[in-house]
């Protein structure tokens, strides 16, 4: 149902800090990756500038030809968002589950310096049980 | 047909919209904003049905917009996840190289965008909720074809001043759900 291709996560000064990949067509190397995590942190602050209502908080969801960009921003700033195949539902929900696993397996842990890329082991593993659950049907194509 | 070049109006600032309320009210008027640009990003129209909070002047603001979308373009072509070949971040793309969006979303408001063959982008600015807005981007292209495009009195690259072209598309956009 869910054909996730990556996912990134920025902290809130716009630096990536967890990037992986699920299944794109071609190699990304790490430094396009960082590249694109602060273009996006830039387009998802000007977005907010060309609100015609107050209250804006960004971009959540972005629709192009071939993929959908879901993107979640938590009250601290930091980004997490996932490029997925177009009209894929419950990303949202998915999104808040890596937030939760987020708080849990990273924030929680005292050796982990605060802005800095992620390496924890528990993260990644519960975060592939999280995104495996969806793709579960994406195996029998 | 009778047309009547709005040259004698002689207006800069963007022509002033309906007062609120007026005619089928807000209800009936979902589009908040509208711009077009052309390739080189000219702001050729810039109109407004609702829009409460101003944050920049309008000269900064198209501006702005305009650069948006050109860097939105570029990050889509390198993050799509389909092609194999992606070519470097930054360089200037052609109008149907790469792949491009078509809508994005916040909480306060959608941006649809269509861009041409020739590199003119209609933007529409909507309500959240709106749906897929490619059909009513195309026809409100097509009305710009008809009465700009095709008015012997239009310079190409400037920004529109029809009266013919403005009641058509404010006219459409009333019909808009």
């Amino acid at each position: 149902m869910a054909a996730i291709y990556s996912l990134f996560i920025i902290n809130k000064s716009g630096g990536l800090i967890f990037y992986k990949d699920y299944g794109s067509a071609g190699r990304m190397d790490t430094n396009d990756s960082l590249r694109l995590a602060s273009l996006w942190h830039s387009m998802h602050a000007i977005s907010q500038q060309l609100s015609p209502t107050t209250g804006c908080s960004g971009i959540e969801l972005l629709q192009a030809d071939t993929f959908d960009l879901h993107c979640f921003q938590s009250l601290t700033g930091t980004k997490i968002f996932v490029v997925c195949e177009p009209s894929t539902l419950h990303m949202e929900g998915l999104l808040k589950v890596i937030y939760e696993l987020y708080t849990d397996y990273v924030l929680k842990n005292p050796f982990y310096e605060m802005e800095m890329p992620i390496r924890c082991e528990l993260f990644d593993v519960n975060l592939s049980q999280a995104i495996q659950k969806d793709r579960v049907p994406l195996l029998g194509r | 047909m009778q047309f009547f070049g709005g040259s004698a109006a002689a207006e800069i600032a963007p022509s002033p919209a309906a007062p609120p309320g007026t005619a089928t009210g807000l209800a009936g008027n979902n589009a908040n904003m509208l711009y077009i640009f052309n390739r080189s990003g000219v702001c050729l129209l810039y109109r407004e049905w609702h829009r409460p909070l101003h944050t920049l002047d309008a000269q900064q603001d198209q501006k702005l917009m305009f650069g948006l979308l050109f860097s939105l373009r570029s990050f889509t072509t390198k993050i799509d996840p389909t092609s194999v070949d992606k070519g470097n971040l930054g360089v200037p793309l052609l109008p149907g190289q790469g792949c491009s969006f078509y809508s994005f979303h916040t909480n306060t408001y959608k941006l649809s965008l269509l861009e041409s063959p020739s590199g003119v982008k209609v933007i529409l600015i909507t309500h959240p909720k709106t749906g897929d807005m490619r059909e009513p981007l195309r026809y409100i292209y097509n009305i710009y074809v008809e009465y700009v495009v095709k008015n012997p009195l239009y310079v190409n690259g400037t920004p529109i001043k029809c009266e013919l072209f403005n009641t058509n598309l404010d006219q459409y956009v009333k019909t808009l759900i």
